[in-house]
């Protein structure tokens, strides 16, 4: 399979054409996405339009862009014009945005050529896709597992070969968390890197858009398209998109390193000081521990300063992002009432339509979300809750400040545990514990991103985050794309036997 | 809040059920209060902490006094919109009656 960069430069130099491109995955998804269950919905024809106009430019001497005829997929709470955007939700199952978001735009611009709308969990609410209303997407390393969540889609889409890109959203770790799952990377930028205009609204402080590719410098293309200011989105960052493609090549010698010791269990051997000294916080798997201490050594032999650092705040994090995030999504979701798009349940007033629309619209994990916000919100609990949570992200916000002082990046793991079985984690506490090691990124604004990097129990795919400072991408992609030339090969998906490999 | 009160009642639950206009039948509230009384008896762990020195954050990145420049942008189609509408009728979303009884 090509990388994005091979199938854009092959389609911009008229090597190949952005037709017979598509086709060959078009067929890749008619043949496996039964199996996987990827795509809410593939726009084969559309898909087919947009890759001929692709190719006419090329004929014609005009450039497509940096993207020419590259297939992509956007996780499907991304508004797509007349295209279905549903959130997995049965309230939003029939609706078509009147309008694109500022990176379907984005993507358009730069020649990328969508293919479809990726599954996920209601509303981006879960770590696992089992909260989709239409059905789970399965783990194409082994289809009896999760692919992660919310965005399982997108990640499962670029595992099985259906896409070279997709995009995700990340709010508590909705894209670095599938895309160890699945073997792949995933980028949460910098909040206010890239536009959320055209992102259906989770919550709001948190949510993030950002790419999964099967490697480093796809990923890095992706985010340079994405990224920048948009007059739609006020909380966009206005500062210029930088070269990341230049930071790849970057050596790590001399970039200060520190594995977040809460995480990670401290240091090993006592070759590492710093807090921690065993203390590994409670549902983090060893093994997993185990690959981050190995890529910090492979990190260290490419001449990295590697040390270990206290993060203390980030043991508190879960308990304070499941009180922020369903506070901002009972109101965010508040607009889902039956007046102006979506479902409609008819009542005899306003009020009981409403509360009918609701009850039918929304699946269990939404309501429990939006019911656990509007308490965490409500007189007389306020300051025990929401108050409290807001002052454990400032907690958080200063210990991370703390750590950047004396490092450039932070290590840890991405995911707790490796892809789990279907309904393993049905406990809402146990599914949340999923984004214990991503969450403080979201709490903090700043960017972070998961590359693979060896395999953890039953040879399943392991994800190593790396943390930055706000706008520290390039830094972050620097010690990614080390960290990816030092990791062990992956082995194929489990779907690859069944003749993905083969092409159509 | 002692330790062996639960962190929420099935009461409050159906309190908030009405706040949020999800309608629930008795069992679903039952479902809601184990769930929701997890989550809430988890978040005690925040008692521990003493937070009194530090200020609130509700938002990751400081950016203040946002503008745009004032220039007319284009609508979306009025047309497009109402297609998408549940109901609807000259131009306009159509509701059932907001306080009750024949409209």
């Amino acid at each position: 399979m090509s990388t994005a960069k091979a199938i854009a430069q092959d389609v911009r130099t008229g090597t190949r054409r952005a037709a017979a491109v598509l086709e060959e995955y078009l067929g890749r998804i008619e043949l496996h996405d039964s199996d996987i269950h990827a795509f809410n919905t593939v726009t084969a024809e559309q898909a087919r339009a947009a890759a001929a106009s692709i190719d006419a430019a090329v004929s014609q001497g005009r450039d497509p862009g940096p993207l020419a005829g590259v297939p992509i997929a956007f996780k499907d709470n991304m508004c797509t014009r007349g295209v279905p955007t549903t959130c997995s939700s049965r309230m939003l199952e029939t609706w078509s945005p009147p309008y694109d978001a500022t990176v379907v735009q984005a993507m358009t611009a730069a020649g990328a050529v969508m293919v479809g709308k990726t599954n996920l969990d209601e509303f981006a609410m879960g770590s696992s896709t089992e909260h989709s209303a239409f059905g789970p997407t399965r783990n194409p390393y082994d289809l009896t597992r999760v692919p992660g969540g919310s965005s399982g889609g997108s990640a499962a889409a670029v595992a099985a070969g259906f896409v070279p890109l997709a995009l995700g959203s990340d709010t508590g770790g909705s894209i670095r968390q599938p895309a160890a799952l699945c073997g792949i990377v995933g980028i949460k930028p910098t909040y206010g890197r890239v536009s959320r205009y055209g992102l259906v609204a989770f919550a709001s402080s948190f949510d993030q858009i950002g790419p999964f590719a099967a490697d480093v410098a796809d990923a890095a293309l992706a985010l340079e398209v994405i990224s920048g200011h948009d007059p739609g989105d006020s909380t966009s960052i206005p500062t210029a998109v930088p070269d990341y493609d230049a930071a790849l090549g970057k050596g790590v010698e001399g970039l200060r390193v520190g594995v977040i010791s809460e995480l990670t269990g401290g240091g090993r051997n006592g070759s590492r000081n710093g807090g921690g000294n065993g203390n590994l916080l409670e549902g983090i798997d060893a093994d997993i521990a185990e690959r981050v201490l190995e890529a910090a050594d492979a990190l260290a032999e490419a001449g990295a300063v590697v040390g270990s650092v206290s993060v203390p705040a980030v043991t508190y994090g879960l308990t304070a992002y499941y009180l922020i995030a369903p506070a901002e999504a009972s109101s965010n979701l508040a607009r889902y009432d039956g007046t102006r798009y979506g479902l409609r349940i008819d009542g005899a007033d306003v009020e009981e339509m409403n509360r009918l629309t609701r009850r039918a619209g929304f699946g269990d994990e939404v309501k429990a979300r939006i019911m656990l916000g509007t308490f965490a919100l409500s007189a007389g609990y306020y300051d025990a809750y929401y108050g409290k949570a807001q002052r454990v992200r400032m907690l958080t916000r200063r210990d991370f400040d703390a750590a950047y002082a004396d490092y450039d990046v932070l290590l840890s793991p991405t995911s707790p545990c490796v892809a789990f079985r279907f309904g393993e984690r049905s406990d809402p506490m146990t599914m949340y514990r999923c984004d214990t090691c991503t969450i403080p990124s979201n709490l903090s604004g700043d960017p972070a991103m998961s590359v693979p990097f060896g395999t953890g129990t039953d040879d399943l795919p392991v994800g190593v985050q790396i943390l930055a400072p706000a706008l520290g991408e390039e830094t972050m992609l620097t010690v990614a794309a080390a960290l990816e030339r030092a990791a062990p090969p992956l082995p194929a998906p489990q779907m690859a036997a069944g003749g993905a490999s083969g092409g159509a | 809040m002692g330790d062996q009160t639960a962190a929420i009642s099935t009461d409050q639950v159906a309190h908030v059920a009405r706040l949020a206009r999800i309608e629930l039948t008795s069992a679903e509230i039952d479902h809601y209060t184990g769930h929701l009384g997890r989550v809430l008896d988890h978040a005690r762990e925040l008692e521990d902490l003493d937070l009194a020195e530090v200020p609130p954050l509700a938002h990751p990145y400081p950016l203040q006094n946002v503008f745009r420049d004032d220039v007319a942008g284009a609508p979306s189609d009025r047309d497009e919109v109402l297609n998408q509408a549940p109901a609807a009728s000259d131009g306009q979303f159509e509701v059932p009656p907001v306080l009750g009884g024949e409209a």
